[in-house]
């Protein structure tokens, strides 16, 4: 074979039929199953783009490297179904450009953190992880709370992620802008438009300084969702669709 | 060109035959053991994809399912099973007595605290520190002092639903901002911080503290008690016992006072089994102050 090899190597158009097979072969095993990415997310109830406000923490979170130390994956293992929760779908990270799975564990998995702990303690927690967390060698991260969101932005963000996929309609699009500030207030004037462009979303000031957007709301809002929207009072978890 | 491979007699190697001006080039193929490995590792892949779940989209099957119909999802139900039927004895009985019966029965209290530790150490400690021994604003758990009452069934309780968690069966009070909304001036909260110093036991200007008392019995005492000592059914804390929350510096009772305090303790009904919130309560009362 080592020999037959040189016929190849010699004769300039055998090697480029030679070379167009294997690069045929590495192209359908590695491009052909993303035109079927669709049928490898679970069916659920209750995934929803981000809000504004959300998408922004997110930014935060990817900006300030968080995914390093946390993941956003609970593994299928009994061990990490017993400590964190149900483990991830595909589904609830269809929305996330791009996906913070991750393997790295310095901290815990962050993919059900959403409502396990009070604002309040994300605030302490995030101004310096030490005052609650005695043994926690995270970095402090207090300059959120002096970070205003800039908002100029926001709709053109939401309409890049439109393009890659995320349903933004144009109605949230529009809205963008007064949706950031919306969510930090539960007597704002168009309270009842985002929670019918955002349901379930969590209204309220989340970084305990109502006159200010900063980031430090807008990343505990983030933290404060994260693995709560779908509805596994629906989610079949055997059913043989969903098992993988 | 001479394409005629010869052995060079430096290295007693063959050449490949070709030459480049004058430079000739050893012909060293890629050593066996490599090439076999290699081989080897793509007859293994395509074994692998016939047996284990591989293409996906295949059309009217969905994914290939390989010949194992190997599920880590499947695996995981069944090893959760097993856990949950090793457990559901003792599991069963914790649920089924009261707690005053578990701390009574050796074996039941064994799992319990096995159990307890365990969840108290993924869930709890984070905001109540290792152990419980809490920090500023979240509440230390191994000494006798409670917010809202520390007996077995008053911890099951707060566990179960939380503190002003949005739960309908939450613990819920709120403090009045007494600065903030302006229902006192300034100076009537400096002279009511010296009075919750004095109640304290810490130093303080007496003739301020003196001042205060109207404002204290017809503002405070509705809720913290004449002499103080709180209210339980409120969450009102005991403002004479010297254990401070929120600290009992000069500079956090006015904070308190100007603009009060709203900790939140999120339910843990949804989270967490029955079995899982007995235990922990059972846990959270021995931790050293238990009633």
């Amino acid at each position: 074979m080592l020999e037959k090899h040189e016929v190849l190597e010699k004769n300039s158009i055998l090697l480029t039929i030679g070379i167009l097979i294997v690069v045929s072969i590495g192209g359908l095993v590695e491009i052909a199953p993303l035109f079927y990415i669709e049928n490898t997310i679970e069916k659920v109830k209750g995934m929803r783009p981000y809000t504004p406000l959300e998408q922004f923490g997110r930014n935060v979170y990817t900006r300030e490297g968080c995914y390093l130390c946390h993941s956003q994956m609970i593994r299928p293992l009994r061990d990490e179904v017993e400590r964190y929760g149900h483990y991830s779908l595909a589904a609830e990270s269809m929305y996330d450009h791009p996906f913070q799975w991750g393997s790295k564990r310095t901290g815990p998995d962050l993919a059900r953190v959403g409502d396990k702990y009070s604002d309040e303690w994300h605030r302490a927690h995030l101004k310096n992880p030490r005052s609650v967390v005695p043994e926690s060698v995270m970095p402090t991260y207090a300059f959120l709370s002096d970070n205003m969101l800039d908002d100029r932005l926001v709709a053109d963000h939401l309409k890049a992620l439109r393009i890659v996929g995320v349903p933004y309609t144009d109605e949230q699009i529009a809205a963008a802008k007064s949706d950031l500030v919306t969510q930090l207030d539960e007597f704002a004037d168009d309270y009842d438009g985002f929670v019918a462009r955002y349901p379930n979303a969590a209204i309220r000031d989340f970084d305990g300084d109502p006159e200010h957007a900063t980031e430090m709301d807008a990343l505990i809002a983030y933290l404060q969702m994260l693995g709560t929207l779908v509805d596994f009072d629906q989610y079949e978890a055997l059913a043989d669709e969903n098992l993988r | 060109m001479t394409d005629k491979p010869e052995l060079d007699g430096h290295s007693g190697v063959f050449t490949t035959g070709h030459e480049w001006d004058g430079i000739r080039e050893l012909n060293t193929p890629l050593p066996k053991w490599w090439l076999y490995i290699n081989y080897i590792s793509i007859i293994w892949a395509i074994i692998y994809c016939i047996f284990m779940p591989s293409w996906p989209g295949l059309p009217g099957m969905g994914y290939f399912k390989g010949l194992r119909h190997h599920s880590e999802r499947a695996n995981v139900a069944v090893a959760l099973d097993k856990l949950q039927a090793a457990r559901a004895a003792n599991a069963q009985s914790l649920t089924s007595v009261s707690l005053d019966q578990v701390e009574n029965d050796p074996d039941l209290l064994t799992f319990a605290m096995a159990a307890g530790r365990s969840a108290f150490g993924d869930n709890c400690a984070t905001c109540h520190g290792s152990n419980g021994i809490g920090s500023i604003g979240f509440p230390a758990l191994n000494d006798d002092v409670w917010l809202w009452g520390g007996n077995l069934d008053e911890i099951k309780q707060t566990i179960t639903y939380g503190i002003r968690s949005g739960h309908d069966e939450a613990h819920f009070s709120q403090m009045p901002a007494f600065g903030r909304d302006e229902l006192l001036s300034v100076s009537e909260i400096s002279d009511l911080t010296e009075l919750v110093l004095a109640m304290g036991g810490s130093d303080h200007d007496q003739s301020a503290a003196t001042r205060a008392t109207v404002n204290f019995d017809e503002q405070c005492s509705i809720c913290h008690a004449e002499d103080g000592t709180g209210d339980r059914y409120q969450g009102a804390p005991n403002l004479i016992d010297s254990e401070w929350l929120y600290g009992g510096s000069r500079r956090a009772i006015t904070e308190t006072i100007t603009n009060s305090r709203f900790g939140i303790m999120p339910t843990w009904e949804q989270r967490l089994q029955p079995w899982t919130i007995d235990s922990l309560a059972v846990y959270v009362h021995s931790l050293g102050g238990g009633e």
